[in-house]
């Protein structure tokens, strides 16, 4: 007995050492998988506080290019309203309104939110965007996050009351379905850690016909994203030697520099869409 | 002003710098600048080393937690406030000097060589130990060392830059020993 306490007194700060770094892995492995902890939550509305302040000083410099990024926005969306199409028969009419449905029975699924960026990285290997818009300002868990020209930016993976947090696309854990515009391939967007604004697409198989400089959509297969919101252009084709798919390298549409407004993107289907998938898991496993 | 006083600002200090400059400079995505940890090398030579280590885990986690990626940063300031003693101990040229003087700069370790040593080894282990950590996921083995040797010369070339402008006066205390 009294061994140990001699050694624990001789190696006590070798000990400390091993007992610290134990716990930061722990955090490390254990934040990277699961983002829902408690602590997270309280971290982000303090560390939220401080980066509003910052990034008010940030913004004011950015206000130019703001401007025209909203100009082009609002043109883009002028061009969409139905006042600027004639019908030539006036006996139908268009009505599109922000209820649930409108009068022709369509049904709304996707509802953007605008948020302005709080705080942004591009530089680690696990990038976050923080949002100034939480669950009081109706932000939701695993939302999709788009650009003001509609290039994809990540998925929201914390919220807390003011704030949340976005998994950018440059995060070693992202994954999201895209679709090669010109045939039609269905792969997998992810990210390996290097040079932000560029992506890598994976699981096209190598009878596909990929161009460079042909685009790559969002597929709509996942309820968290709608389909054709663009991802990126192909800029590279690696064919992988071990396997029979190609490794594309792709130019992100979204220039994660210097974003400073974004929206979420709500699907008010998802829950339905969850539940049936649950049923038809549970039935599966029963 | 006090010792705790200077360093609480200090604290404060860098982590902002951190945070809204230095996290906002995209110079290459293979170099990172990183300047706060300069605060664990300026502190005092006479605390606790297991308080250090504290110290320096409250650092790391303070800017984890603005990187949303908690245990990366203190996980490697950890170990940073590990060796530091170690180091000290090699570099430091007379008998006493760590009495002598309150924390490490170029004067106290006796001029500018063995001082930038000291910063240098310290920020290699601080890189290597951090992008070691994030590496760990990816594994690519060069990508890991050119980056980390890449951005210990830019940490490197801020300290030289930081040091040169904020001197710090270091006065000889007698009758310490």
């Amino acid at each position: 007995m009294r061994n140990i306490f001699l050694f624990i007194r001789r190696y006590f700060h070798f000990l400390a050492l091993l007992l610290l770094q134990a716990f930061c892995i722990y955090l490390i492995v254990h934040y990277n998988t699961y983002h829902n902890a408690v602590a997270s939550v309280y971290m982000n509305e303090i560390t939220g506080k401080i980066n509003t302040q910052a990034n008010k000083i940030d913004y004011y410099f950015q206000l130019k290019k703001t401007n025209e990024q909203l100009a082009k926005d609002n043109e883009r969306l002028r061009n969409q309203l139905k006042a600027d199409f004639e019908r030539p028969d006036t006996a139908t009419k268009m009505v599109t309104d922000s209820i649930a449905y409108d009068t022709l029975g369509n049904r709304r699924k996707w509802r953007y939110l605008s948020a302005k960026v709080v705080s942004n990285s591009v530089s680690a290997q696990n990038n976050f965007i923080v949002l100034g818009r939480g669950w009081a300002q109706q932000i939701k868990k695993d939302e999709g996050v788009v650009d003001p020209n509609n290039g994809v930016v990540g998925i929201v993976t914390d919220v807390s009351e003011n704030f949340s947090v976005v998994m950018s696309l440059l995060h070693k854990d992202s994954k999201i379905s895209g679709k090669l515009k010109k045939s039609g391939d269905v792969g997998q967007v992810i990210w390996d850690g290097k040079e932000p604004n560029r992506l890598l697409m994976s699981d096209i198989r190598k009878s596909a016909k990929v161009i460079k400089g042909d685009t790559v959509y969002t597929s709509g297969f996942t309820p968290t994203f709608p389909y054709g919101l663009m991802i990126g252009t192909v800029d590279e084709i690696i064919s992988d030697k071990s396997t029979n798919n190609y490794i594309i390298k792709l130019k992100s549409a979204t220039n994660f520099f210097s974003l400073q407004y974004v929206y979420a993107i709500e699907n008010s289907q998802k829950e339905e869409i969850n539940r049936l998938l649950e049923n038809a898991k549970n039935k599966i496993n029963n | 002003m006090s010792t705790l006083v200077k360093n609480i600002v200090r604290f404060i200090l860098l982590i902002l710098v951190q945070v809204f400059v230095l996290d906002r400079i995209h110079l290459h995505y293979m170099v990172t600048p990183y300047i706060y940890f300069l605060f664990i090398l300026w502190v005092p030579f006479q605390l606790n080393r297991t308080a250090q280590m504290l110290i320096a885990f409250a650092l790391g986690f303070t800017l984890d937690g603005f990187r949303h990626n908690p245990g990366f940063h203190a996980a490697a300031c950890v170990l940073l406030a590990y060796f530091r003693p170690f180091l000290i101990g090699i570099l430091i040229p007379q008998e006493g000097a760590d009495h002598n003087y309150e924390e490490p700069s170029a004067k106290s370790m006796g001029g500018f060589m063995p001082y930038m040593l000291y910063a240098g080894v310290l920020t290699l282990i601080h890189h290597a130990w951090l992008f070691f950590l994030e590496a760990w996921q990816l594994g690519n083995i060069w990508y890991f060392v050119i980056k980390t040797l890449l951005s210990t010369a830019i940490s490197l070339l801020l300290i030289i830059i930081v040091e040169l402008i904020f001197s710090r006066k270091q006065q000889f205390r007698t009758n310490t020993v």
